[in-house]
């Protein structure tokens, strides 16, 4: 057996996709079983593998973890990348629930209606220029510091890089308006690790498409309509 | 100054009412500042108070903490609550994500739209019983103890207990099926901290009524 953290999810992005960018971060690989058929996955739901039926699972120190939050925050204490003491953790998980409602109009986009899609990349660029990216151009500004807490990279930078780049492919410019944004975009991207992560060949996935969705939904019996925010 | 956390929320349970539970569980005590009209929160937003806009705000330790999660770590733990080591709170940590999951039906359901409710509430009633319930009764079977986690109480115990009483308010004989459950419930109940924030006149918050999902949509229209 394999002493490598395990993910166990579909071939793309969904909920997964921040947890590889925290293990790739970290410079941990890991290995990945990608959910094709639905018989794979009541598979592992017979083995009593999944605490609440649900992936992302990930066999990481003899546990089988679920939640992407709990996988996440263990990720990030083990490697170090949860701050030095409570008040930078406090900071870390504000601006990471912050990335995370952010990540999240766009997590469900691929699963919207062609006209729905509009009005949701419409509703996504707005929140991000409006609600998030001037708390974290604030931030980088105030204290002058290349990293969003401590003065050290954390799982705040990780997600926020993750977060940039996702909205960027919605909107190439969205930056335009965030010159603390760019820097920081480039810094984090010439971390070897991040480096490594986005170059071709790389565990990150690529934007979902219609095959992502239609596996997700064959493999999950999930056939309702989403709904755009 | 009080040296006492203050929460900034509505008048009902919502997103706050957990960290109102974590904190009693603590024996914490804390000051409230309701949030009745939308100028009141056109107020906040222009005083900088709210890193992203949003309410929950718990102003803690010199600090003005919003995002939920974020909270509650921070109050989980600062007051001991979450576990002795990593892994302990990996488990915590899991425990709780899956019982927020729920207890975000349960949040979301007083603004379902008539039509939707009974279809709503059965959903709340299956997920209960067979996706959240089963997997808190087989931890507490296997190790035999009082607590989830580490035989000691933690922030999953408090969130456990509160969507028990949460879910029991919609279907009243959920736990019929869960003897372990009914038992864990009794043993929260009797714990001092516990039993005091379930007396009349603690910080609880009664269920949404419609008053309370008016105030919700009058506080943050658009």
């Amino acid at each position: 057996m394999s002493a490598k953290p395990k993910l166990y999810y579909f071939d793309g992005r969904g909920k997964m996709e921040s947890i590889r960018w925290l293990l790739a971060a970290a410079g941990v690989e890991f290995e990945e079983e990608f959910l094709e058929t639905r018989d794979q996955y009541e598979k592992l739901l017979q083995s009593g593998s999944l605490l609440f039926q649900q992936v992302p699972m990930v066999e990481i120190d003899g546990m089988k973890m679920v939640q992407t939050r709990a996988i996440l925050s263990y990720i990030a204490a083990k490697y170090n990348l949860y701050g030095k003491d409570l008040k930078e953790r406090a900071l870390i998980d504000m601006y990471v629930g912050g990335t995370d409602d952010l990540m999240g109009f766009i997590l469900v986009f691929p699963f919207l209606s062609a006209e729905d899609k509009e009005k949701q990349r419409a509703f996504i660029v707005q929140k991000a220029t409006s609600r998030y990216f001037p708390v974290y151009e604030k931030v980088l500004k105030d204290h002058g510091q290349d990293f969003l807490v401590g003065n050290n990279f954390s799982w705040a930078d990780v997600h926020l890089l993750e977060a940039i780049l996702m909205v960027e492919e919605k909107k190439s410019d969205v930056l335009s308006g965030f010159p603390q944004l760019q820097a920081f975009k480039a810094r984090i991207s010439s971390i070897p690790a991040i480096k490594k992560f986005l170059e071709p060949g790389s565990q990150r996935k690529p934007v979902p498409d219609d095959k992502y969705v239609e596996t997700v939904r064959r493999v999950l019996h999930m056939y309702y309509d989403i709904k755009a925010n | 100054m009080s040296g006492k956390p203050r929460l900034t929320y509505l008048n009902g349970r919502g997103r706050m009412e957990p960290i109102r539970w974590l904190l009693a569980a603590a024996g914490v005590e804390f000051e409230e500042v309701y949030l009745e009209t939308k100028e009141q929160y056109d107020k906040l937003i222009k005083d900088g108070s709210l890193l992203f806009q949003q309410v929950p705000l718990v102003e803690i330790d010199g600090m003005k903490m919003v995002q939920t999660r974020a909270i509650m770590n921070y109050i989980a733990t600062k007051y001991n609550l979450c576990g002795k080591d990593l892994k302990e709170r990996a488990l915590i940590d899991m425990y709780v994500e899956g019982i927020s999951d729920l207890m975000q039906m349960i949040l979301m359901f007083p603004f379902s739209p008539p039509d939707a409710k009974e279809k709503n509430l059965e959903s709340i009633k299956e997920r209960a019983t067979s996706r959240y319930f089963p997997v808190f009764e087989k931890v507490l079977k296997q190790h035999g103890q009082d607590f989830l986690v580490g035989n000691k109480f933690s922030w999953a115990d408090v969130q456990l207990m509160e969507a028990i009483l949460a879910v029991e308010e919609k279907v009243p004989a959920v736990l019929s099926g869960f003897p372990q459950l009914q038992v864990f419930k009794t043993k929260m109940s009797n714990m001092p901290t516990i039993k005091k924030f379930l007396q009349p006149g603690s910080p609880r918050k009664p269920p949404p009524d419609a008053h309370y999902v008016e105030t919700v949509l009058k506080v943050f229209k658009k």
